[in-house]
């Protein structure tokens, strides 16, 4: 995974909730976050507008730890990427 | 405190648009759930709702009336209409002076809404049009039922979200239980379907991809419904001394708030309002035999209100039957407690039981008799509707058979 872009989760992840970045880490529990079903909604619809993606509700459902939530990410940006690049080509 | 009993319903749902195909549909256990077809659903992860499909206002209104009236007004006075009538009111200058109106509703007139702001925000215009407000204000139910009837007694909404109606019922319950008013018409209606709203409920993760199945382990979430019911109530001497037909006794309600959380559930806060209701009343748990549950078949709703209910039935929890008729009517927010409240005065009355819908699998933290698919024949005393708000406000209503 690129750093680049775990940074960018864990700051939108820290922006959401209201909490120092530094305390978020990519190994860091949602429960020890104290983050609860209405807040990881509020993370998807972050992450959703950060990168410019739609994150389906079974991924979403998927997700168990941060490091679940990155690999996602870049999952779905990767192929946001590679059906831009196919509608260019 | 004088005794209060129903002596006329009405409703409009996916499941009909009168109280006898509504009785109908929950005896079949017939799910009005399907592709939505009254608001774009391209742009949406869920396609399914529970419609009253075809709805036209000219069965009802003429156009001029109609202009004057959001969906979700058109189904309060429907809904009103069919229970006045099934009442058999007659109508004196009194009672028209005392009657109160009460009803529920949590999102008002949104297509009404939505209109208005797409074409300020979206389509550039400078202006929008003069009845948005009268349209969309979610008083306009009790409004247009009090204009239609003549009705100039106490009449207001109560908007607790999924509770809205609940709340609605029992107020009017207590007016005319303490002597307040005489007669009241009470209930609720929404109309969600709009795509402004729709997309607020997609972002809570929260609608079901397919179906709305309670206490089914392969639940995923609620289903979107939309109607009114209503019911009129009145003393119980009052009613016997004009002959009125009798559905069903109100008993009790009991609120609760859960001051926990703004959408998770509270099983503490669930159970609050069960005892409160019992209180009320003044009945033992092992009186009911029937409760409407909230179930509303997300993954944290089903099993809290299980716990609850555990907690407050003991031994008994495995005695009563329980029901989430959302499953086929779906989840229609502020008239929610209304058309499930009807729902268990029909149970009462028929003695039959109406199903859990759409079952497929048990969840062991949901391990109640839950009424699987299938209606079932139960002469039941005493039963309970179960309304669960977000933002943690709680109302449930007792209700009793009447020989």
């Amino acid at each position: 995974m690129s750093e680049e872009l775990i940074q960018r989760v864990l700051k939108v992840i820290a922006a959401s909730k209201r909490i120092p970045p530094e305390t978020v880490t990519v190994d860091s529990d949602f429960q020890q976050l104290g983050i609860d079903s209405m807040d990881a909604v509020e993370i998807l619809f972050a992450l959703e507008n950060e990168f410019d993606i739609s994150i389906p509700d079974e991924d979403a459902r998927a997700v168990r730890s941060i490091r679940d939530m990155c690999a996602g990410v870049e999952r779905l940006v990767a192929a946001k990427n590679s059906g831009a690049q196919a509608a260019q080509e | 405190m004088r005794r209060v009993v129903i002596t006329g319903t009405g409703a409009i749902s996916a499941l009909g648009r009168t109280t006898a195909e509504f009785a109908e549909s929950l005896r079949r256990g017939r799910s009005g759930i399907g592709p939505v077809e009254s608001a774009d659903m391209s742009q949406l992860r869920f396609q399914n709702g529970a419609e009253i499909k075809g709805y036209c206002h000219r069965a009802y209104f003429d156009d001029r009336r109609a202009d004057f009236m959001d969906r979700f007004a058109q189904f309060a006075l429907i809904a009103a209409r069919e229970a006045v009538t099934d009442a058999g009111i007659e109508w004196t200058p009194e009672m028209r002076e005392t009657a109160a109106i009460i009803t529920g509703s949590c999102v008002g007139g949104q297509s009404t809404e939505d209109i208005g702001f797409t074409e300020v925000y979206k389509l550039g215009h400078n202006r929008v049009h003069p009845l948005t407000i009268p349209k969309t204000m979610a008083n306009a139910g009790a409004s247009h039922i009090s204009m239609e009837f003549g009705i100039t007694g106490p009449s207001f909404t109560i908007s607790t979200a999924c509770s809205s109606a609940g709340h609605a019922i029992g107020q009017a319950y207590w007016m005319v239980r303490s002597g307040v008013t005489d007669l009241a018409i009470t209930g609720g209606s929404e109309a969600p379907f709009s795509f402004g709203i729709l997309k607020a409920w997609e972002a809570m993760r929260v609608v079901s991809p397919d179906t709305c199945r309670p206490f089914s382990r392969d639940r995923r979430g609620m289903i979107l419904g939309e109607g009114g019911a209503m019911l009129v109530i009145e003393p119980l001497d009052a009613a016997l001394a004009r002959g009125a037909r009798v559905h069903a006794e109100i008993v009790g309600f009991g609120m609760s708030s859960d001051a926990c959380h703004i959408t998770q559930p509270s099983t503490e806060g669930a159970a609050r309002a069960m005892r409160a209701v019992l209180q009320d009343a003044g009945l033992a748990p092992e009186q009911i035999g029937y409760i409407n549950a909230h179930g509303t078949a997300t993954p944290a709703n089903d099993p809290t209100e299980t716990a609850a209910i555990r907690s407050v039935f003991g031994p008994h929890a495995d005695r009563l039957a329980v029901s989430s008729t959302k499953s086929m009517h779906g989840h229609a927010l502020g008239a929610a407690a209304a058309i499930e409240c009807l729902a268990t005065v029909l149970a009462l009355r028929d003695g039959i039981l109406p199903p859990t819908a759409n079952y497929q699998e048990p969840d062991p933290d949901c391990d109640l008799d839950i009424i699987p698919n299938h209606s079932r024949r139960a002469g039941i005393e005493y039963a309970l509707s179960n309304s669960f708000a977000f933002g943690g406000l709680n109302a449930v209503l007792a209700l009793r058979r009447v020989a």
